[in-house]
């Protein structure tokens, strides 16, 4: 499942010429909206993970288009393939895809947020803690936020009006990713004052939320698929 | 002989319509049923019924013995249904697809080359991408899905729609020799003359209802003889289950 979706997006290259531009436009726009030399910076995280939350809805719609567009969801059930295995399938391909995402806009941010020199900005910079705890973030994010996706996709995917109604069930039940997300950030990269102690402690929920997702996923998936 | 399939006043709603209102439909292995109504009728929801993709609301019904009461999911696994839309990926190539369905099943590489060529996909066709196929082509993907995953029952609805001729005498020698090899078909359409001429029974369906064949005898009949289909749906009251909205 995970490596037909990964081949899908290979061939068709949704990600790399749509989503990923997406995503930069949105930094750049937060940028022009918050042009001041020491905000920037600070609010860098924050930016990060609203960037890859706004893409998130265009993936997962994307991930479930091409299962719906010619019935293959229906064909998927009555294959015989196991409920939790499309769901961790789907998920699986959707993390990929988002940790590429990921690393670009935390590449992209560093470069286009860093406050210039002289300036009374906080600098973003990485260092060799920072770069193992912004990796765990990462994947501990990604996780919670794919996991939350496929299941909220899943739901959508047979609704009329699935294009809004995804981001008004999805957005709500993500926040306290943001939240974790961002405040682990900024320790790992050295801004807003969380120190990198309080950045793990934030990856503990990190990890307890993409676990329930994925266990609850896993569990109720089969049901969702049914009610479609 | 072994009933694949057993209705007994099956209700069956979409929504809150009554799609199936009080089916009775009993189906033996090896058969090749064509179940023909108006549209609306329900014969896409008897299908979708038998596939274990909607519930059973009343009456009782099992399909290759699992009951759809309490385990449709069972069902599932064991049967192919090919609807209105194909259950293919465009982006992927026609044996990128067949390799993938067949993967559900654990078909071999030589499954999924013999599958393709039952239906005329090797050769040029198997590299080309499915978005790129005709209407036909895409359908004739679908069969060659359905063959790798070596389905019991097939449930096929207006399988012959989009193809051309060559395709649908592909189509109707795929579905002979599925049967010669022990699996049993149901397929619904609107072609009476070409599914008629391959069906050994004819199921009508009226208003929900299927109706219990006249001439049970024309059930057996070799697959692929050329007969008048059975009318099944004229004059037959006392056969009909009562309509259980």
């Amino acid at each position: 499942m995970a490596a037909k979706d990964l081949r899908i997006e290979l061939r068709s290259r949704v990600v790399l010429n749509q989503v990923v531009p997406f995503a930069a436009v949105v930094l750049v726009l937060f940028g022009f909206a918050l042009d001041a030399d020491d905000v920037l910076s600070r609010v860098a995280p924050g930016l990060i993970w609203l960037a890859t939350m706004f893409s998130l809805l265009i993936v997962v719609q994307r991930s479930f288009a091409v299962e719906t567009a010619d019935g293959a969801l229906d064909a998927l059930q009555v294959a015989g393939v196991r409920p939790a295995g499309i769901f961790l399938g789907k998920t699986a391909a959707l993390v990929v895809q988002l940790l590429v995402l990921q690393v670009l806009l935390v590449a992209m941010a560093i470069v286009l947020y860093q406050p210039p020199n002289g300036s009374s900005g906080e600098r973003l910079h990485l260092d060799l803690a920072g770069l193992g705890l912004l990796s765990v973030t990462l994947l501990a994010a990604t996780c919670g936020l794919a996991f939350v996706g496929t299941i909220y996709g899943g739901l959508a995917a047979g609704a009329t009006g699935r294009e809004t109604l995804l981001p008004l069930l999805l957005l709500p039940v993500v926040a306290p990713v943001l939240i974790g997300a961002t405040r682990a950030t900024e320790a790992a990269l050295h801004v807003g004052g969380t120190s990198m102690r309080e950045g793990w402690a934030w990856i503990a929920l990190l990890v307890t939320f993409a676990a329930l997702f994925g266990i609850g996923g896993s569990l109720a998936f089969g049901a969702l698929m049914d009610d479609q | 002989m072994e009933q694949v399939i057993e209705l007994v006043e099956a209700v069956a709603v979409l929504g809150r319509f009554p799609a199936l209102a009080g089916a009775n439909l009993t189906v033996e292995r090896g058969e090749i049923i064509l179940l023909r109504g108006a549209n609306g009728a329900g014969k896409t929801t008897l299908l979708r019924l038998c596939a274990g993709l909607i519930g059973l609301e009343r009456g009782s019904g099992t399909v290759l013995g699992c009951d759809l009461a309490t385990n449709r999911a069972a069902v599932r696994a064991k049967v192919g249904l090919l609807g209105h839309t194909n259950g293919l990926y465009g982006d992927l190539t026609v044996r990128e697809n067949i390799r993938f369905w067949g993967a559900t099943v654990g078909a071999s590489g030589d499954e999924v080359e013999s599958s393709m060529s039952r239906l005329g996909l090797d050769g040029r066709l198997a590299t080309v991408k499915v978005s790129r196929l005709s209407a036909g082509q895409k359908r004739r993907t679908a069969l060659a899905c359905l063959v790798a995953r070596r389905a019991e029952l097939w449930l096929l609805d207006e399988p012959h729609a989009g193809l051309d001729s060559a395709g649908r005498d592909e189509l109707d020698a795929t579905l002979r020799a599925a049967v010669a090899a022990g699996a049993t078909v149901v397929v619904a359409s609107h072609e009476l003359e070409r599914a008629g001429n391959l069906a050994t029974r004819v199921i009508e369906i009226t208003g929900g209802l299927a109706q219990r064949p006249t001439d049970r005898g024309a059930g057996r009949r070799a697959p692929g003889r050329r007969d008048e289909p059975t009318r099944t749906g004229e004059a037959d009251d006392a056969q009909r289950s009562p309509v259980e909205p």
